[in-house]
């Protein structure tokens, strides 16, 4: 039989545990609901596909939907490239595996750095000494600095999860290093570098204090060369912009929602990704 | 018969520990040579130094010699990988590609610039049957090959390397992972293939190294204790521990 005090102690750390797991669901919740609840009603046709005009006092995102693509686009074809390189480098060529551990170290550690210092480094290293001047460029090149460690280590990790047998049975074939590391190595482990590149999407999607420094807060519509060398304001620094410069909340709001939702389908993509990748390796 | 491979003088170190000493051995050409001994013996350790696969291992010292048709494979001038197509390998635990398995047995010959269709395959049927599993897989050659069983997979790994054309093949406890019926299966097939091939075969069985070796070598601690005729060694055995290890005194 349980005394009274323990049955009461285990009620009561029952409670808490509801309570905290009600709390934590509801300020979800309450955070999506209050965004959707503001945001959506202001989202229009009109809102989506026009640029702002100060003449007739409208107001239209799509400059920085473009500039977010943009950023996007241009940060995944520097950050990819390098840091699957660097990372297949890392686990299958290095021989100096105390280097390796510091490297490894070292990029942990620079994933925790607030990102507004690698804006103001950014802004210091490729708008100035570079002299790529405030642009989506300069935004993009902080942002693949900001992303490297990530995608590297996600890359890495993955490889590490191919079993060495596979390895070693093509080897016994008599096949070199890089045959084996692309017929055997890097499609057993696609999925985990293909969700590691969607979750990087998302951070880029979501960084704003990296891009006030280097990417500047235009609006004006550009193709992607001309976007490029330009300055422009992402979603989040128009954002940021909108609500706080020009007290249009509503704006704000309205594109806070469609960040949630884009967020939202980032994640999903990455879930599917791995689901369907898991599924076909089942046979 | 004539012999096709010649370890001399050969030494081996993981880091410090000094796994093989003073390896002397010659193994004849289309003949099934076993290695046994007791577990951390250096048997799958020097059968892995036949093909250089222990050169996959960082820590790895060597010095030595090991001779294939005469040429010391441990020379600068040896392409690795064309040795290794020469020596093939069966592992312990089979390890298909996450592939099908005809794309599996293609690996090899697409490996080697094969690249005609016509020809792969006739070279996937081939090796399917010689590994005596053609009848089994024929009608879903393009199904993943982790879908079949694990006696299967392990032929189908035998095929694979069989698919590259080597001389010698070297079989790295094939049937330790395996049930009685997949286990017979094999050591027949070893047994079919040494018409046309040299197997070199570790194994912890020694009923298996009696079914279907031609010679033995047995192990202990790092070094070659004896080596002969298998049934020379099981019956009269010349040193009192390879003795002392047939008769199951220890290991």
């Amino acid at each position: 039989m349980l005394s009274k005090k323990r049955k009461a102690y285990i009620s009561g750390m029952k409670v808490a545990m509801y309570i905290s797991t009600g709390l934590t669901a509801a300020l979800v919740i309450f955070l999506v609901a209050y965004v959707f609840i503001k945001g959506i009603p202001h989202i229009s046709w009109e809102l989506l596909s026009t640029k702002p005009s100060y003449i007739s006092g409208r107001i239209g995102i799509l400059p920085d939907i473009l500039n977010t693509l943009y950023i996007v686009l241009a940060t995944l074809i520097f950050v990819i490239p390098l840091g699957v390189g660097a990372a297949i480098y890392l686990t299958e060529y290095a021989k100096n595996k105390k280097l390796v551990g510091m490297i490894e170290y070292a990029a942990e550690a620079l994933s925790g750095i607030p990102s507004i210092i690698y804006g103001l480094v950014g802004m210091l290293f490729f708008c100035q000494f570079l002299g790529f001047k405030t642009s989506l460029l300069a935004g993009s090149l902080t942002l693949v600095i900001m992303n490297l460690p990530t995608v590297m280590r996600t890359t890495q990790e993955s490889l590490k999860t191919v079993p060495q047998s596979y390895r070693d049975g093509a080897f016994g074939l008599g096949a070199g290093k890089w045959r084996v590391i692309k017929t055997v190595v890097l499609p057993g482990c696609v999925d985990g570098v293909i969700t590691g590149c969607i979750l990087s999407i998302g951070r880029i999607l979501g960084e704003s204090a990296a891009l006030l420094f280097t990417a500047g807060f235009a609006h004006a519509l550009n193709g992607i060369f001309e976007g490029l060398t330009s300055p422009g304001a992402s979603l989040t620094v128009a954002l940021y912009v909108y609500a706080k410069e020009q007290g249009e909340f509503g704006v704000a709001f309205a594109i806070a929602a469609i960040l949630m939702i884009l967020t939202l389908l980032i994640n999903l993509s990455a879930t599917f990704v791995s689901k369907h990748f898991a599924k076909k390796r089942e046979f | 018969m004539s012999d096709i491979m010649t370890a001399k003088d050969l030494n081996l170190w993981y880091g410090e520990t000094h796994a093989l000493k003073n390896v002397n051995i010659t193994i004849p050409e289309k003949s099934i040579t076993a290695f046994i001994g007791p577990s951390g013996c250096g048997k799958s350790t020097f059968l892995k130094t036949l093909n250089r696969m222990n050169d996959l291992i960082p820590s790895v010292k060597i010095t030595g010699e090991v001779c294939y048709n005469g040429q010391n494979i441990y020379d600068s001038l040896v392409d690795v990988n064309e040795l290794r197509r020469e020596i093939g390998m069966v592992f312990q635990k089979p390890n298909p590609f996450p592939m099908s398995i005809y794309d599996n047995i293609a690996y090899g010959p697409r490996t080697h610039g094969i690249k005609s269709k016509v020809k792969l395959d006739e070279i996937v049927e081939q090796s399917l049957r010689d590994a005596a599993i053609w009848d089994e897989v024929k009608d879903r050659l393009k199904k993943n090959a982790l879908g079949m069983s694990g006696g299967q997979q392990q032929r189908l790994c035998i095929a694979r390397a069989l698919a590259v054309k080597p001389k010698i093949l070297l079989m790295d406890e094939p049937t330790s992972a395996l049930d009685p019926i997949s286990t017979s299966r094999i050591e027949e097939l070893a047994i079919e293939l040494k018409k046309s091939y040299t197997i070199v075969i570790v194994t912890h069985n020694m009923q298996q190294a009696v079914r279907i070796s031609d010679n033995t070598a047995f192990f202990l601690l790092g070094e070659l204790i004896e080596y002969g005729e298998t049934e020379k060694l099981f019956s009269q055995p010349t040193d009192k521990r390879t003795e002392d290890y047939i008769t199951g005194r220890f290991g």
